[in-house]
């Protein structure tokens, strides 16, 4: 393998209004080699990464990018692109209605007399697809091939643009057994072929195989670069450098008062709402009880979202099988209204786009899940209103000027006082929390961990989502691990690790 | 300036429209030399908008839902014909003719939801189809001919209040509508100051309540004494009786009901407000439903006016309808939009239409007026948007509905916003 440097990124910073995102990040890729970035979600990876292909442009960060041995300067994806770096992106950019010869060639169409060549197009197309490995028709459209082979048109359109560096984002999160192998074989062919590439993934045992080396990035800073075979690099090795923090302590004082189990879910298999053979849930089984705090740990995509909302009065996917047990007695919650009735809550992970009408103010978002309780002969009675708004944010110590104001106002933290209030105005039973502190401050987040707190002392059942280990760690009293799908293991708190939690969501092969 | 403020809260120009409305009106009784504001002009206007302000109360519904119905003219006028006929064939008293006309309304309209709510087609497709499909149909059902309507059904589309009690020189029940307004417009003032006081809220100064009801009694006052000395035999228009009705029943169930609220949380996030336990497609199909029960009610009323069913009644008042509800500060993305604020945006094409005619200007300068009007306004409203101020329409009816939605701070609408919120995701995923 050649040993000079194709990619230097020196020191680079990037901040966005009130976070740091990336701090002093340095990565060198040399010619030739496919490396990885390893992180945690939130570590910044995805930021370097646009930062790169010229997505925040120069002049949006510090620092300085050095490619082919001169400095470059991105305008947007356009200028890296003519550079030869080309990104793929986990949500592949597609156009489902074309073709995929006309998909290679979108933005870069061949012309004679300002006509598209089609016979050029196809001619091209024809040999692209097979350096990748296609054998589709090239006026296949796009929806007719699975994700699989849509990656891989992704990448033959990358090859049209004579790509120097791939970067690849998640490339086989989306993919089964085989078309994932198929991937990284075409990875080390294109390897061979002197393509450098960079890879985001979450799946350490392909890193493990593809890699030459990893760079760990952690908290928006690049911890250390590791080569594979020169440093004997395994798994072990790159979850130790993936979480190496200490557990600070950033949780209120709690003693857990543990109640018989109240809450259980058993066998519950869920479809993918669109793919019709694909599992989002599979068989799983788990139990909440009272006063206790239940952690859902999994990386992005393994079904924690999935599984919850399908409780949740299937507001997810097709329901196949499985039953839900409330106090020992078989429940069916076919919908929302129905599992709100049977003292379920779920507060999202996306709070703009699925858990607040933007538009909406706080005072009518506190109540909004649970109208009928100030309703008084068909009028919804707005002193009431107004009055429990303001119960909500005193005892959440919400910051607003007034529950007038509109959410669309408040910071991440106050939004997500204003979303646990207008669930805890339901008077649930079980709350299933989904990343509650997501794009949350520090000092808001200990804030809402004492809320979670204090609702398992009054003897709810808590389940919290969450990406982030020391969180789940310093909450819950019982974690389960998630991966694909199936849940995979069950800790209580005193023997979860980081390390035993990270091995359970990767399903690594030395999983205990 | 800051007396105004205090008198109408928050931004004098939230009152835009109202002003606009107001100015326009003074323009047109200037320039007209007193013909605008005449008793019979005043009746002439009522009786012939009622019916597109009718539909605007539908519509905005519809509108702050997410959707869109085009098809209310046709729908209009195929009830129009149906009943008409009822009426002359089978001899169905004018009431009988009234219930045929909403049951057909409601049937039409759980037609179009069933579509749009529990099938999923965009409404902009089922009422472009509905809006062919009942032209069809009533050009069908009558030959394409017009057919006159009996003389009791033609009150409720050119009836006007009667004359009981001793012979005072006014409209006695005109008179006593006047005054019962007058009382409510105190009474309501009175009312939300100690409600304010109540829950703890800052109450405003008593002159400013004076002020404000002053204004207000002596604006009703004036229309009362209007529509009360009219020539011999006229009064408050009928039509105009039955849009009020139907502003304060809709007016509260869109403000104060939880129907109401469920119309505006499908409108502003429909996924949220089905993890909400909203039932997404109920709302739906009840506010499609709604519209065609409206629809139905303004053909007749319409019918009522012009004696007789045609076979063009209603064309193009699903335009009309649409405009007065975006002029009146409704968002096309849904989730925006007051009842109120649509009916002064009626209102405001309904006297510059009529203000154009007394001047005698031709149809097509009005239309190309009316054009620029609707353009100006929903431009001056977006232009305030990405400069992150308020919208003024969407504010200015705040103080009357109650229920205008406190707009998007820039942050979240500027162009940086995808950005900002993109940020957030990246900064989660990676």
């Amino acid at each position: 393998m050649e040993n000079h440097t194709i990619l230097e990124m020196r020191s680079i910073t990037k901040e966005f209004p009130g976070v740091k995102a990336l701090s002093d990040v340095s990565i060198t890729v040399r010619a030739g080699e496919i490396h990885a970035i390893c992180g945690e979600n939130g570590a910044g990876k995805s930021t370097l990464m646009k930062v790169l292909s010229g997505l925040y442009p120069y002049g949006d960060y510090s620092g300085s990018i050095i490619f082919q041995g001169s400095e470059v300067q991105f305008k947007d994806i356009r200028s890296s692109e003519a550079a030869g770096i080309v990104i793929i992106h986990q949500e592949l950019a597609l156009i489902p209605e074309l073709s995929i010869a006309e998909n290679i060639f979108l933005g870069n169409e061949p012309t004679r007399f300002g006509v598209i060549d089609w016979d050029k197009v196809n001619r091209e197309t024809l040999e692209l697809m097979a350096r990748v490995g296609l054998s589709e028709h090239p006026t296949t459209k796009i929806k007719d091939i699975g994700v699989g082979k849509q990656q891989l048109v992704e990448i033959a359109k990358a090859l049209s643009k004579s790509v120097k560096l791939l970067i690849l984002d998640e490339p086989t999160a989306a993919l089964n057994e085989t078309d994932s192998q198929h991937l990284l074989d075409l990875m080390s062919g294109l390897r061979s072929k002197g393509i450098s590439c960079i890879m985001i993934s979450h799946k350490l045992n392909e890193i493990e195989q593809i890699a030459d080396s990893i760079t760990i990035i952690r908290d928006g800073k690049s911890i250390e670069t590791l080569h594979v075979k020169e440093d004997g690099v395994d798994e072990d090795r790159i979850i130790r450098g993936m979480v190496g923090r200490s557990l600070e302590s950033r949780f209120p004082e709690h003693t857990p008062k543990l109640g018989e189990v109240f809450f259980e879910v058993r066998d519950w298999t869920v479809g993918h709402p669109s793919v019709p053979d694909r599992l989002v849930a599979k068989g799983s089984n788990f139990s909440v009880r009272r006063g206790e705090i239940v952690g859902f740990a999994g990386l992005m995509g393994a079904g924690r979202t999935e599984l919850a909302r399908s409780v949740f009065g299937r507001s997810y996917g097709n329901f196949k099988s499985g039953q839900i047990f409330i106090n020992g007695k078989e429940v069916t919650l076919k919908s929302v209204p129905q599992a709100i009735e049977a003292g379920l809550a779920y507060v999202t992970e996306d709070r703009k786009s699925l858990g607040l009408n933007l538009l909406d103010d706080i005072k009518s978002t506190t109540v909004s899940a649970n109208l009928k309780k100030i309703t008084r002969n068909l009028v919804v009675d707005k002193d009431e209103e107004y009055k429990i708004a303001e119960e909500y944010r005193k005892s959440l110590r919400t910051k607003t000027p007034s529950v007038n104001e509109g959410v669309a106002k408040l910071s991440g933290g106050n939004q997500q006082k204003v979303v646990l209030s207008k669930w805890m105005f339901t008077d649930p039973e079980l709350l299933i929390l989904d990343e509650p502190t997501r794009g949350i401050d520090v000092g808001a987040k200990f804030e809402i961990y004492g809320i979670i707190q204090r609702l398992a002392s009054q003897g709810k059942g808590v389940i919290v989502i969450s990406s982030e280990l020391p969180e789940l760690l310093g909450l819950s009293d019982r974690i389960y691990t998630i991966f694909e799908g199936a849940i995979t293991g069950e800790i209580a708190r005193e023997d979860a690790s980081q390390e035993s939690l990270m091995k359970l969501m990767t399903a690594s092969k030395k999983a205990a | 300036m800051n007396s105004l403020k205090k008198i109408f809260g928050g931004d004098t120009r939230q009152f835009g429209m109202i002003f606009a409305l107001i100015a326009l009106v003074i323009f047109f009784q200037w320039q007209t030399g007193g013909k605008t504001l005449t008793s019979g002009n005043m009746m002439n206007l009522f009786n012939g908008n009622s019916y597109i302000l009718i539909l605007a109360i539908g519509m905005v519904l519809v509108i702050i839902a997410g959707h869109i119905d085009l098809s209310v003219g046709s729908v209009a006028a195929f009830a129009g014909i149906v009943v008409a006929i009822a009426m002359r064939d089978w001899g169905l008293p004018w009431f009988g003719g009234i219930l045929v006309g909403l049951l057909l309304g409601a049937l039409i309209g759980a037609w179009q939801g069933f579509w749009v709510a529990y099938v999923g087609i965009p409404a902009f497709i089922v009422t472009l189809a509905g809006m062919l499909l009942f032209r069809g149909a009533n050009q069908f059902v009558g030959k394409s001919n017009t057919v006159p309507v009996p003389e009791g059904f033609q009150y409720i589309g050119s009836g006007y209040l009667p004359e009981v009690g001793p012979v005072t020189g006014y409209n006695n029940l005109t008179v006593l509508l006047g005054l019962l307004l007058v009382a409510f417009v105190i009474y309501s003032e009175l009312r939300s100051r100690k409600r304010l006081a109540r829950v703890g809220a800052e109450v405003p100064e008593m002159w400013v309540s004076l002020v404000k009801v002053g204004l207000i009694s002596a604006a009703i006052l004036y229309a009362t004494y209007l529509f009360a000395t009219g020539r011999p035999g006229t009064s408050f228009p009928i039509p105009g009786l039955i849009l009020g009705a139907l502003v304060v029943i809709f007016g509260f169930i869109s403000n104060k009901t939880i129907a109401g609220r469920h119309v505006y949380a499908v409108g502003g996030n429909r996924h949220a407000a089905e993890l909400s336990g909203v039932q997404s497609k109920k709302v739906n199909f009840m506010v499609m439903m709604n519209m065609s029960i409206l629809a139905a009610l303004a053909g007749m009323i319409f019918v009522g006016r012009s004696t007789a069913s045609g076979p063009f009644d209603g064309v193009g008042w699903e335009l009309d309808a649409i405009a007065a509800v975006f002029i009146g500060g409704a968002a096309v993305t849904g989730g925006v939009g007051t009842v109120i604020g649509s009916i002064i945006g009626g209102l405001v094409m309904a006297v510059l239409n009529n203000g154009l005619q007394l001047l005698g200007i031709g149809a097509d300068m009005t239309q190309i007026i009316k054009g620029l009007v609707l353009l100006v306004a929903v431009a001056f409203d977006v232009y305030n948007k990405t400069q992150g101020k308020p919208s003024i329409t969407g504010l200015l009816t705040r103080n009357f509905g109650n229920k205008s939605k406190p707009d998007l701070p820039s942050e979240v609408r500027s162009p940086d916003s995808e950005q900002s919120i993109s940020t957030k995701e990246v900064i989660s995923k990676s």
